[in-house]
């Protein structure tokens, strides 16, 4: 599919600034809280004091007698026509509690008054008759016989049909390749560890927040902070019960996400008061809500063993893999079967994945979801290996990594990779390359692995007057997507990145467009985006052809120019979209794709130094480097943003990241001060290495490349400490407390 | 609670507002004033999102009640540039790319403002320890850290005749 040579490239892979750039460093970007309509309430939610209760009654008569209260909802409001409490759907259920509070910060009621204070009083007046249940927090203790069951109607779904108790196993998952009897007969070295990582929250800074209005038609309008309005919509209209048809949702800018906004909290919240109120109602949610009322990514444990020949070839490899998915159910352990071989060739493998339910906030995806936890065995695994074979870490990697035709992640063979050319270029790096000296000091490496989300983008492009082209998709702009799909239209079409305007509009306004995640807009809507500019050239063609009354077939179109093949006549693609534009019709054409699901692949290596300090535990990280394959980089600067922030937001999932809680169930550091993401003292320059090998799915070769960057550095710096310390590290985070516990008798 | 009228001076324009007594600076800045390029991300001084200069001195105005600036003179966001020429921090982040999301960036440019008005000179470990208040889930702050550098010596050329 890749239709161009890229050393003809004009625009892609030079670095123009964003279009919504200005508007970012003035303050003038409206983000979800920007917002405000006349006459809007304020909304506020009551949650869950306990991780585990039957909610009894819920008593609101006070709160609606306060003045200035003007509506109060729970989960009854949510019960659909012919249906009861009973069976409120589990989408439902998180945004607002059915018969049980599952974890703290469930939400259990919400108040629309005439401001925040009101409203927040209000909740206080809200009378819960919880009885209290006994929690499981341990993703292992909730898989055993006799734990509290969150859902009594749970059946575990096996690969031999659905199990006949209830259980908090919410799938096993089971994948088998080769024969692993016979790959543990041939492993002469073998490396073992039982794994485990915490509940972290993907941080971003802006808290969620969502405004609606219900109009008396039933039009219902939403503002919200958003990876996906088109999914928002969908899941609103299922929650609510409310057509598609009769919900727009105008996607605000986002003051990040990282997966954490994929779901809907506020948007049915908020819209169901504006159903009771008849007013616009704003909910914008505080940091602690954020943490304990919202989307972490699963805690895991991991038991797995790797197994290779004396040449260090691997042949055996088998795990069991147990992810946290929070209240309800989900499939976080079922990707981490895919991710967690995908960077090497492993004849035989046998794995045993667990989905699981605890007392904890639903989880979400988080970056690379189920990955990186993945990563922080298997890089493990190979890191003991090479010290065992005695053979240089990234030449091992090396010589069982995956390339074109081995077995991939979904059973596929792969198209053309690079994880060997990403190994490649560590071992040439300058870090490689430096010596590391002094005490209590360590270099860690390790590879990690994402796939291309890709699934369904849709762009429309139309030709002003004056020959430029706006670009109108409907994926916010997460970290400079606008930039880079406005690039890949101006390389599609030959004109110059200024001549593209691009536009994120809402659910009304455009054709479906899936979540802006999982490294997919850069890739799926750059394809739309190309799509949609050869539409553009074809139309333009035609109409050419009757201006210069010469057969279609004798205008070509090449580097930006429109010719007839005897050269006599000829013009840019502006010239001509002027003469064009200016007598006929608007031209206008669309893009719109369904790029599959799961496809392609991008391999990330990092390479750390570190330094532990034997009396107080913490790990100072000295150098760093990220090395990429891209594919292509569109824009090599915030393809290198996305390495170096992917990067740092491991470091703090290996070094300080964790939901802690106490033994009721209740985090105790819900706060960014007690939470501790990194801060500019944390860390060091990041350096990046981008490898392009050309994705054969994209016409310009372009991978994702937002999740692969956050794979490595849990593994990483574990091996960089286990080097440095002599002590391998089997849980995350690496907290000074740990390290001291783990270390003290060694350092 | 009786709102009170509060006097100062924003971005160099005389201001009066209303404000509850309990009332942030951020919540006076953001809902009685409309200026929301201060960003609310925790409301408990942890992430400097909302940073504002109030005299001189950065602040982060979750943490400033509204009634304290009475008389005072604050700087925000929306006064960084003059008219359409933009601050050459803001130019400095656009070129560097040191902005994802965007949503701690008003917070950083306004923070960095700050310390080059009083340190020019800042080297990398010093523009490190000061944004250490500022807290960005984007960038792993290297292209932050070079932007706050460029600009710097941006600004410590002397203005063209």
């Amino acid at each position: 599919m890749v239709t161009k040579d890229r050393s003809s490239f004009k625009v892609i892979g030079t670095r123009p600034l964003r279009p919504d750039g200005i508007d970012k460093v003035t303050g003038r970007a409206q983000y979800g809280a920007d917002i405000r309509l006349s006459g809007t309430l304020s909304g506020h939610i009551l949650r869950s004091p306990h991780a585990h209760a039957v909610i009894k009654s819920i008593d609101t008569s006070k709160a609606e007698k306060l003045p200035g209260v003007k509506a109060v909802v729970t989960g009854a409001d949510l019960v659909l026509p012919g249906k009861t409490l009973d069976e409120l759907p589990d989408l439902s259920a998180n945004v607002l509690a059915g018969r049980k509070a599952l974890y703290r910060g469930h939400a259990i009621a919400a108040v629309a008054a005439i401001n925040e204070q009101v409203a927040r009083e209000a909740t206080r007046l809200i009378e819960v008759d919880y009885e209290v249940l006994p929690v499981v927090l341990d993703v292992r203790e909730s898989m055993q016989p006799g734990a509290p069951i969150l859902h009594q109607a749970m059946r575990t779904r096996t690969p031999s049909g659905p199990g006949d108790a209830p259980s908090n196993v919410v799938a096993h998952t089971q994948v088998i390749n080769g024969d692993i009897e016979a790959g543990w007969k041939d492993a002469v070295e073998i490396a073992e560890g039982d794994f485990s990582t915490s509940m972290v929250h993907q941080g971003y800074i802006e808290p969620h927040a969502a405004t609606a209005t219900w109009n008396s038609d039933g039009q219902v309008t939403i503002w919200s902070c958003t990876q996906g309005a088109f999914p928002a919509r969908e899941r609103t209209s299922t929650i609510l019960g409310h057509p598609i048809s009769k919900i727009k949702v105008i996607p605000t800018e986002i003051g990040g996400g990282f997966g954490g906004k994929i779901g809907v909290y506020l948007e049915p919240v908020t819209a169901l008061l504006a159903r009771k109120t008849g007013k616009p109602v704003k909910i914008q949610m505080d940091r602690d809500e954020v943490f304990e009322g919202t989307g972490p990514t699963p805690g895991t444990s991991i038991r797995a063993k790797l197994g290779a020949t004396k040449d260090g070839k691997f042949v055996a490899f088998q795990a069991d893999l147990a992810y946290e998915n929070g209240a309800y159910g989900g499939s976080a352990a079922n990707y981490a079967t895919m991710c967690i071989t995908a960077p090497y060739d492993i004849p035989n493998f046998h794995l045993d994945a667990f989905d699981v339910v605890v007392n904890k906030p639903r989880t979400q995806d988080y970056r690379a979801p189920s990955s990186p936890a993945a990563a922080f065995a298997m890089e493990q695994l190979i890191d003991e290996l090479s010290e065992k074979l005695n053979i240089d870490p990234l030449k091992l990697r090396l010589m069982n990594a995956a390339h074109e035709g081995t077995r991939g992640p979904t059973g596929m063979p792969y198209k053309r990779i690079g994880h060997e050319e990403i190994l490649e270029a560590a071992i040439d790096s300058p870090h490689y390359k430096s010596p590391l000296e002094g005490p209590n000091r360590g270099r860690g490496v390790a590879s990690g692995f994402w796939f291309n989300v890709a699934l369904r983008s849709s762009v429309n492009v139309s030709v002003q007057p004056d020959g430029t082209v706006n670009l109108i998709g409907g994926n916010t702009d997460l970290s400079g997507t606008r930039a880079s799909l406005a690039m890949q239209l101006a390389e599609t079409i030959g004109v110059a990145y200024e001549d593209v305007k691009p536009t994120v509009v809402d659910t009304d306004s455009v054709g479906y467009n899936d979540v802006t995640a999982g490294s997919r807009v850069t890739f799926a809507t750059g394809i739309a985006v190309h799509e949609a500019g050869n539409k553009l050239i074809k139309e333009m063609t035609g109409r050419l052809a009757e201006t210069w009354q010469v057969p279609v077939e004798d205008i070509e179109f090449e580097d930006g120019t429109f010719k007839t093949k005897d050269g006599a006549k000829s013009g840019t693609f502006k010239e001509i979209a002027q003469a064009v534009v200016g007598r006929g019709p608007g031209l206008t054409a669309s893009g719109s794709v369904n790029a599959g699901f799961l496809q392609g692949g991008a391999f990330a290596h990092h390479i750390v130094d570190v330094e532990v300090n034997p009396d107080t535990g913490k790990v100072n990280i000295l150098r760093y480097t990220a090395i990429q394959d891209v594919g292509t980089a569109v824009h090599p600067s915030y393809v290198e943003g996305q390495l170096q922030g992917g990067a740092v937001q491991g470091i703090g999932w290996a070094l300080n990241e964790e939901y802690y809680y106490d033994e009721e169930g209740r985090m105790v550091n819900s706060s960014f001060l007690d939470y501790r993401i990194p801060t500019t003292l944390d860390v060091p320059m990041i350096d990046t290495i981008l490898i392009e090998v050309p994705d054969p799915l994209h016409p310009f070769g372009v991978r994702g490349v937002g999740e692969p960057p956050i794979v490595p550095p849990l593994a990483a710096i574990a091996n960089a400490v286990a080097r440095a310390t002599g002590v391998r590290q089997y849980q995350l985070p690496m907290s000074p407390r740990r390290i001291l516990e783990t270390t003290k008798d060694v350092v | 609670m009786t709102q009170k009228v509060v006097s100062t001076t924003i971005n160099g324009e005389p201001v009066q507002f209303l404000s509850e007594p309990g009332g942030s600076l951020l919540t006076a800045l953001r809902d009685e004033l409309g200026l929301t390029g201060s960003k609310e991300g925790c409301n408990n001084g942890n992430c400097g999102a909302c940073n504002v200069v109030l005299n001189g001195e950065l602040v982060n105005s979750c943490c400033v009640l509204a009634m304290e600036v009475e008389g005072a003179d604050l700087l925000t966001i929306e006064g960084v540039a003059q008219g359409d020429q933009l601050h050459p921090l803001q130019n400095s982040f656009l070129e560097n790319a040191a902005l994802q999301c965007g949503i701690c960036t008003p917070g950083f440019i306004v923070a960095a403002k700050v310390l080059l008005e009083n340190e020019p000179d800042a080297d990398e470990a010093r523009i490190r320890h000061w944004l250490a208040g500022n807290l960005c889930r984007c960038t792993g702050y290297d292209k932050i850290v070079r932007a706050v550098l460029d600009a710097a010596e941006q600004m410590r050329q002397p203005a063209a005749t």
